[in-house]
């Protein structure tokens, strides 16, 4: 780990604001070169370096967008090295997929809630290994047995005496040690589970020190934004910069495959330049469909069956053998993940003749690849600088790693020798694609006239952003992209004849994963549905699924615990109605139930949220709790206002005032339960959010006889 | 590209808000007759009646109206839709404690945002509410000093002539349809109605 | 010439006087603290204090600053602000982050005219930032523990 510094290293961080902080954490993805490399660091493997000056770094291969894996991956390590919290910083891994792969996508990356569950054996085998390496040197060094010693809050005791890990660093380092290293056993947990353990991050998140990517600052750095294209994949035909060029502060104008780059000073000139810009675009082959058109050409498809995901029994039977057939069509817009931070990427020259890139990277693998691709480089010569992000929700990993690609393409046209800033406007961030794709649903269910249901038969119809990816291969299994069926494929109630199919169509508009995925759409179509079936069968929702669910305890459990802790079956405030819903998703379950109220304008008005979560063991309870007060608030976000709308190809939106976001006012009382699990641990970024808008829709058709098959309810409302 | 083996699991809704708004969608370049123009009128009480007909255009106005509400939300946009953020009138019609007016409006319009401003940015009191009501209504409301912020009908002619904050309307910014005519034609429909009895419509 | 003080320190601009107070904070003074969001006042993530009172610096044209005083995430000192700060660092109220100097500085305004808000004037005060990780829930607790704190 003690690569040297180079220049272009430095010059990156003295444009940087010094962190410097001393009040508990010094958490720093940048920071560390600040300080000259002390020698004498023990170094076991590449997650973990114990300095001189005693502390603990944690190299963490998640990007900290917002999830906490920071905290996590400190947490691990310093209960498995008994440090002391206080000693504990965390720094991000460099782009380097042989040590730090995600063992769950085999590349570098963060993503599907995964953070945690591919670090927890992981890092507890690695501070193992250093616990025991420095157990080794203090025995050496006062020539006792290892087993008399002991560490207590980063204090290494022993009948020789006592030593700091940052005095016995060095030793450890020369002192090697056989494995294999076996993690603590649970009894002996003292920072795992812990109630309350601070964030690392929060001090900076809270004085304006924590840089972002749109913060780095660097000598004779410029700043590009780009004028892109109102129709997807349209490319420039001819453009005029001239008056762009004549924005004082502009210093270079010219077409990338993006569109067309301004180069200035700063922000303000480069965004000036770019409305002082006429271009004539290309739009031979773009998508000239509306949101309307599209949705109506998926409600033809939906009719028919469409590739096999799952067939259980014979749901065509069932639903022809009198039982009361129920049939319900379901439509979910684009949607944007529109993180606080736009896009952006800082791209600048080093020595030796590579490239370097500082920003929120998500892919740092497929990154990597894309940019070297673009700059006829080898990857290993693109180093990448992880930075916090500014949210993330899924967009910061493109399969095709197109803010990687196009910073580079940016440098590779630019004269300009020196370091560029790329910055997306919220108006390039909102109209600029990669939307969790449109889907239509249509569901049809048998209910006998005991009140079972017999027969469920699911038809999903939407664009696969698999498709066509690096990510194919593995994601679309027979023919049907896995991330457009879970949660549906995988539904978990027994009933006997039960098939879901898929048609993935063609659309010319970006679409990607987005918080949750699959489970955006399916949780919703099956949750609603179920009470739909309930509801014929004349048994309580909260009933139905206690029958239904009897093989599934994890399932089970949650719901029990949502419901019995929001008093379900319990007499509510005249003009008040719960709703429950149930999803498991990466692995994680979680049951919501709320109870809504008429707003004034037309739309549900949540009340409160009873929210009770199975993720295994909770290595940080807080965090989680904040994961599923948070998801939540994102899911319910996009429940009540969120729909990106296409005319003519051209998206509608252009900013918060009418890509409608859930604000403080709208944010109802949130309690959290947290299932107690000796499971290893699972998601919990994402697992938060599909449960929510179920279970209002849920209760809004108790309270109006409504059901709702469209979302979000603003588009309803806006028609009724 | 390389592929890679994975495992990986897995339009502002324009609502109607309390009292209903006039869906009348303005009239681009909308223009105000003269006063000149209802000389013709020889009934006298007619004639003011017209003036002010004439004058309601402005003051029905989404540029007037959106700032003029019955409850505590202001409105935007040309579409009168509620305005977004939500922001109150708070106790002094300057806005809530903590977020007032002047928190996103400067003294002048910011055209690069397409946020509006005048040094005195702020929501007319409660008493002098519009929204939803017949223009008669908001006739006898204006004339009504108990309900007009205690102006004579002299003042009322200056206030529509002369302030500067009414005169907005006409100079709205970027993205805003300007209220139709201009604030002196506008003054002297005002000044001609007051001079002509200042009758109100029946509704 | 715009001469003006932010966080206490007399500065100057001669640029385009078009240009928000944001990127002058940003780009020329290298106060990275207050962020970018949005652009059009919807978000709330650049929310500095000028002459004492919360405003988007997005929509902030220097050509509006003369004479005016302005005060950062960097720069902001006093009783509500450390009371702030610390029911923030107590609550862990931040996930990503990146709106929080926002909505710490909104806060600060808020309890500084109103030092015990209810619920509906938390939710009146900030509902003009925005927070995509959705963290109004312990916004709301930290500004009541905030408070407290103010309280003694």
């Amino acid at each position: 780990m003690n690569v040297p510094v180079s220049a272009n290293r430095r010059q990156f961080l003295q444009g940087t604001s010094a962190l410097g902080l001393v009040v508990g954490f010094h958490f720093s993805g940048v920071g560390r070169a600040l300080a000259a490399e002390p020698a004498g660091e023990f170094v076991p493997n590449a997650f973990i370096r114990i300095a001189p000056d005693n502390t603990v770094t944690v190299i963490c291969k998640h990007i900290e967008f917002g999830q906490g894996p920071y905290t996590g991956v400190a947490t691990i390590l310093a209960d498995e090295l008994d440090a002391d919290w206080a000693q504990m910083r965390v720094e991000s891994a460099p782009a380097e997929v042989k040590k730090y792969a995600n063992s769950a996508f085999g590349v570098q990356g963060t993503g599907g809630s995964t953070a945690m569950a591919n670090s927890w054996d992981q890092l507890r085998t690695a501070g193992a290994e250093a616990r025991a390496r420095i157990i080794a040197a203090a025995a050496k060094k006062w020539g006792v047995d290892a087993s008399t010693i002991t560490i207590e809050k980063g204090v290494v005791k022993g009948s020789g005496g006592s030593a700091t890990f940052g005095e016995l660093a060095e030793l450890a380092q020369q002192t090697e040690v056989a494995g294999p290293f076996k993690p603590k056993e649970p009894d002996a947990w003292k920072l795992i589970g812990a109630a309350k353990l601070p964030k690392v991050d929060t001090l900076e998140k809270t004085n304006g020190t924590a840089m972002y990517t749109i913060d780095v600052k660097m000598p004779d750095m410029l700043t590009c934004v780009i004028e892109r294209p109102s129709r997807f994949k349209a490319k420039v035909k001819s453009f005029d910069g001239s008056a762009a060029l004549a924005v004082p502060g502009v210093k270079e104008v010219f077409a990338v495959p993006q569109g067309v780059a301004v180069l200035a000073t700063g922000y303000w000139a480069a965004r000036k330049g770019r409305e002082a810009l006429k271009v004539e675009w290309d739009e031979a082959g773009t998508e000239t469909r509306g949101s309307e058109q599209i949705i109506k050409d998926y409600l033809a498809l939906a009719g028919k069956q469409g590739v096999v995901a799952r067939n259980d029994g014979d749901a065509d039977a069932a639903l022809g053998s009198g039982a009361k057939v129920i049939e319900a069509t379901y439509v979910f817009p684009y949607l944007a993940h529109a993180p606080m931070e736009p896009n952006n990427c800082v791209i600048y020259r080093t020595e030796g003749g590579g490239v370097e890139m500082a920003y929120g990277c998500q892919m740092p693998t497929v990154d990597q690849q894309v940019a070297a691709g673009v700059l006829g480089l080898k990857p290993e010569q693109v180093t990448i600088k992880t930075l916090l992000a500014g949210g993330s929700f899924g967009r910061r990993a493109t399969p095709a790693g197109d803010m990687a690609a196009e910073a580079a393409h940016v440098m590779k046209a630019a004269k300009h020798q020196g370091p560029i800033k790329v910055v997306w406007t919220r108006e390039d961030d909102i109209k600029g694609g990669f939307y969790r794709p449109i889907f239509v649903h249509k569901l049809r269910g048998a209910v006998d006239k005991d009140g079972k249901i017999t027969a469920w038969d699911q038809v999903i119809v939407g664009q696969s952003f698999m498709k066509g990816s690096p990510f194919e291969e593995g994601m679309i299994k027979n023919g049907v992209d896995q991330t457009m069926v879970e949660g549906a494929s995988t539904l978990p109630y027994q009933i006997p004849n039960l098939r879901v199919s898929a048609h993935m169509a063609d659309v010319g508009v970006p679409t990607l994963w987005w918080r949750s995925v699959g489970s955006t759409h399916t949780a919703f179509s099956t949750e609603t549905f179920l009470d739909q079936l309930a509801e014929q069968a004349g048994v309580d929702p909260l009933e139905i699924r206690r029958k239904l669910l009897t093989k599934h305890p994890r399932h089970l459990g949650v719901l029990e615990l949502a419901a019995e802790k929001a008093g379900w079956g319990t007499p509510l405030a005249k003009g008040r109605a719960r709703g429950i819903a149930v999803h498991e998703s990466f692995h994680s379950f979680v049951a919501h139930v709320v109870e809504v109220s008429a707003g004034e304008d037309g739309l549900p008005k949540v009340e409160r949220v009873v929210v009770a979560a199975d993720c295994g063991i909770a290595i940080n309870p807080d965090v989680i709790k904040a994961q599923l007060e948070g998801g939540m608030g994102f899911g319910l976000s996009a429940a009540l206002f969120a729909s990106v709308d296409l005319e003519d190809g051209r998206v509608v939106q252009s900013n918060f005032h009418d890509y409608r976001v859930l604000r403080i006012n709208e944010m109802p009382d949130v309690e959290v339960h947290i299932v107690a699990s000796k499971e290893k641990p699972t998601g919990i970024g994402e697992p938060g959010t599909p449960p929510i808008a179920p279970a209002i829709a849920n209760a809004w058709s108790k309270l109006t006889g409504q059901h709702v098959f469209t979302l979000p309810f603003s588009h309803a409302a806006a028609k009724a | 590209m390389q592929k890679w083996p994975i495992l990986i699991a897995g339009a502002l809704a324009i609502v109607a808000v309390g009292a209903a708004v006039s869906a009348k969608q303005p009239d681009p370049g909308a223009t105000l007759k003269s006063v000149q123009s209802f000389a013709s009128i020889p009934d006298e009480k007619q004639r003011s009646l017209a003036l002010f007909q004439e004058a309601g255009k402005v003051i029905t106005h989404p540029r007037c109206m959106n700032c003029h509400p019955v409850g505590d939300r202001p409105f935007q946009g040309d579409d009168r839709h509620p305005h977004m953020p939500m922001v109150v009138r708070g106790v002094d019609n300057f806005g809530a404690i903590g977020m007032r007016c002047t928190t996103c409006h400067g003294p002048s319009n910011f055209d690069p945002a397409g946020v509006p401003g005048h040094p005195e940015w702020h929501v007319a009191p409660v008493e002098m509410g519009w929204v939803g009501k017949p223009l008669g209504e908001i006739c006898e409301q204006i004339k009504d000093p108990k309900r007009n912020g205690g102006k004579s009908l002299e003042e009322l002619v200056h206030h529509m002539a002369e302030d500067s904050l009414v005169g907005w309307g006409w100079n709205p910014g970027v993205g805003r349809e300007p209220a139709p005519g201009t604030q002196k034609e506008f003054g002297e429909l005002i000044r001609a109605w007051v001079d002509s009895g200042a009758v109100c419509p029946a509704t | 010439m715009i001469k003006l003080t932010v966080n206490g320190n007399a500065v100057e601009f001669d640029g385009d006087p078009s240009m928000p107070l944001l990127w002058f904070l940003r780009d020329e003074r290298g106060l990275t603290g207050t962020k970018f969001g949005c652009g059009v006042a919807q978000c709330g993530a650049c929310t500095v204090h000028v002459n004492g009172e919360p405003r988007r610096s997005c929509v902030s044209p220097m050509s509006a600053l003369e004479g005016g005083d302005v005060v950062t995430i960097e720069g902001a000192t006093g009783k509500e602000v450390d009371a702030v700060r610390a029911a923030w660092v107590s609550l862990d109220v931040p996930q990503c982050g990146y709106c929080q100097s926002g909505q710490i500085m909104s806060a600060v305004g808020l309890l500084g005219a109103n030092p015990k808000p209810s619920d509906e004037d938390i939710d009146l005060a900030m509902t003009g930032n925005v927070c995509r990780c959705c963290t109004y829930h312990r916004i709301r607790a930290a500004i009541h523990d905030a408070a407290g704190r103010l309280e003694g």
